[in-house]
């Protein structure tokens, strides 16, 4: 019998496993045309950015001299390049854990039990920022911080005031702080985009109210993968909220807060439309991160071999971010 | 038992203020935009912000006459030809990343993974010199193109991760009905991954309709796109602050609302890849 069973199977199993090759491959195929687009231009452009690095002139045409690595050479001495990969990072450093704490507040205030029907609102509401587009982002800011109708400053003069007509209750503790204040901002017309480190400051600003959100929703839901058992539990043995955060939640938390690292220091690297849109790297460069950077050389100042230059060193390291973050964030599919 | 009592009403109370500064500060940026561009040129400008006033659609008047409408159109044509042609290859790739076994798999994947760290200016410029080169520049059929490897990637990852959560012995009871790959394909796993498809398609659109940088560089004057639009205003002598905040409004309201109709979504999206 099982003779006579046995290469049935056999067969059904094989004509199974070729039609699989088949449509395996023609799977490939479509999912290799579909990349084609991109994974060619990828390498192809890659090329020809490689390519225009060695080039002396930004035109292409037949009498080019090959500059060889002058255009990288030149960069280490390119402060302008340096200083904006720089600027970047420290960008990054303020910004990353600002969103990151404010964002894990919002998302253990949304987490906490009470309030539920605001907490929906405010759930939904967090979408708005992160559905905004990034150059409207951008012109809203330059709308709220203008230095003479800003609705910004009009808050800041309104709590000057509140401040000052409040001042005598508080005694001299007032004096001191109304002097303090007095120091930082001169007048009531603070001029945001003009001084180069408010500038600084007020893209910061636009960026964390973008993505401190996208941190909140990501930890919120990290939050509710907390079996509850465990955290009544935790929460009937101590009343302080930062033991269970410490002791319960983080270990919870701790995924969701590798993958927003990676993800907000990629963005931060590529940011561009809210830079470009409310500042263009100024005053001066105190905002010139590298993408506004790159594309200025290469765009506006048209040196196209020096731009092609900084694009790869960019992809470099680009390469090796992604690296590290295959290492710590990517799980085999 | 009467001071727990207290103190935990004033958590409460608490609670209840840092939702509302919540609230508040996710939503008062976009209104303010909102209610800009419905106010008189003049009003914008006055230093006390005004809260109350009579809307006026003038600004919309003005936006229209400096061609935002067929900017809107365009960014509409591509984001829908992205999201359509990255849905068709994306897909079909995404499947059978997720179920088969084959030589380079893991490449492909890394290949698909890191395009979402790779910086838009660091090919920006090749774009530009190949899209020239086509004597493309100036044409949204281009964005589309360049579009499509970012969108892509999107729809991969998204999808294969719904992909494979769908139980293998559906594949299996699929075969034994007669079904071959494609069927299988086509009639139990697109249906079933109905979801993820969704998220994704969400995704393509959003950032397309949003992308600023390509649609700089690559467009001409004629074939803006939208963001492109709202921010060529900035320039001149006088800023037209009321018409930048209606094109600002048109650009990101469609995708505020839709996005608000579909948050559950695409929060699932947003964090899909973050707490795997």
């Amino acid at each position: 019998m099982s003779d006579g069973t046995e290469p049935q199977i056999k067969i059904y199993d094989d004509s199974g496993c070729t039609q699989k090759d088949l449509f395996k491959w023609s799977h490939l195929l479509s999912c290799s045309g579909g990349y084609r687009p991109s994974g060619g231009w990828d390498i192809s452009s890659a090329f020809r950015c490689l390519e225009f690095a060695a080039r002396v002139h930004s035109e292409p045409g037949p009498n080019l001299r090959l500059a060889w690595f002058q255009n990288y050479l030149g960069l280490v001495n390119d402060a302008g390049f340096r200083e904006s990969l720089f600027r970047t990072f420290v960008f990054l450093l303020i910004n990353l854990p600002i969103q990151l704490i404010l964002g894990l507040f919002i998302a253990l205030l949304l987490h906490k039990v009470g309030h539920e029907w605001l907490k929906n609102i405010c759930r939904v509401s967090l979408v708005i920022p992160l559905a905004t587009t990034l150059a409207v982002v951008g012109l809203m800011g330059r709308l709220m911080f203008n230095s003479s109708f800003g609705v910004v400053n009009y808050a800041v003069a309104t709590a000057i005031s509140l401040f000052r007509s409040i001042g005598p209750l508080l005694q001299g503790h007032f004096q001191v702080m109304h002097g303090f204040w007095r120091h930082v901002v001169p007048s009531n017309m603070i001029d945001w985009l003009g001084n180069p480190n408010l500038a600084f400051a007020t893209v910061s600003i636009m960026d964390c109210w973008q993505w401190t959100p996208f941190c909140a929703l990501v930890l919120l839901s990290s939050l509710t993968l907390v079996p509850t058992e465990i955290e009544e539990a935790a929460k009937l043995e101590t009343d302080r909220w930062w033991q269970v955060l410490w002791r319960v939640q983080l270990p919870f938390l701790l995924p969701g807060i590798t993958a927003i690292l990676i993800l907000r220091t990629a963005d931060i690297l590529k940011m561009f439309d809210v830079v470009y849109t409310m500042t263009q790297g100024g005053p001066g460069n105190a905002t010139d991160l590298i993408s506004v950077y790159v594309q200025r050389v290469g765009f506006r100042q048209v040196d196209q071999g020096v731009a092609s230059a900084q694009a790869i060193v960019l992809l470099i390291i680009t390469i090796i971010l992604s690296r590290i973050y295959i290492r710590y964030f990517y799980r085999e599919i | 038992m009467a001071a727990i009592h207290t103190s935990k009403r004033r958590f409460g109370i608490a609670h209840l203020v840092g939702l509302l500064l919540i609230l508040f500060f996710c939503v008062f940026p976009f209104y303010w935009m909102v209610s800009s561009s419905l106010k008189d040129p003049q009003l914008i400008l006055s230093q006390k912000p005004t809260l109350t006033f009579q809307p006026t659609f003038e600004n919309y008047q003005a936006a229209f006459q400096r061609n935002v409408g067929g900017s809107l159109g365009i960014s509409l044509f591509v984001a829908l030809t992205t999201t359509v042609l990255s849905l068709l290859l994306g897909t079909p790739a995404a499947y059978a990343l997720a179920r088969f076994d084959f030589r380079g798999k893991k490449d492909i994947w890394f290949w698909f993974i890191t395009n979402r760290m790779v910086s838009p200016i660091v090919l920006a410029l090749p774009f530009f010199l190949l899209a020239s080169n086509f004597h493309l520049i100036g044409n949204p059929i281009v964005l589309v193109f360049i579009y499509l490897t970012f969108n892509v990637p999107i729809v991969v990852w998204i999808c294969s991760d719904q992909f494979r959560g769908i139980p293998k012995e559906l594949d299996e009871a699929a075969t034994l009905e007669g079904y071959n790959s494609f069927s299988i394909f086509w009639r139990v796993a697109l249906p079933l991954g109905a979801p993820g498809i969704a998220v994704s398609a969400i995704f393509c659109f959003i950032f397309s309709w949003n992308e600023l940088l390509y649609a700089l560089i690559l467009m001409r004057r004629e074939t803006q796109t939208a963001p492109v639009v709202a921010t060529s205003f900035m320039s001149g002598y006088q800023v037209p602050w009321g018409q930048i905040m209606a094109t600002g409004t048109l650009v990101a309201l469609p995708v505020i609302i839709f996005s608000l109709i579909v948050s559950r979504q695409m929060v699932r999206g947003l964090t899909m890849g973050a707490i795997k």
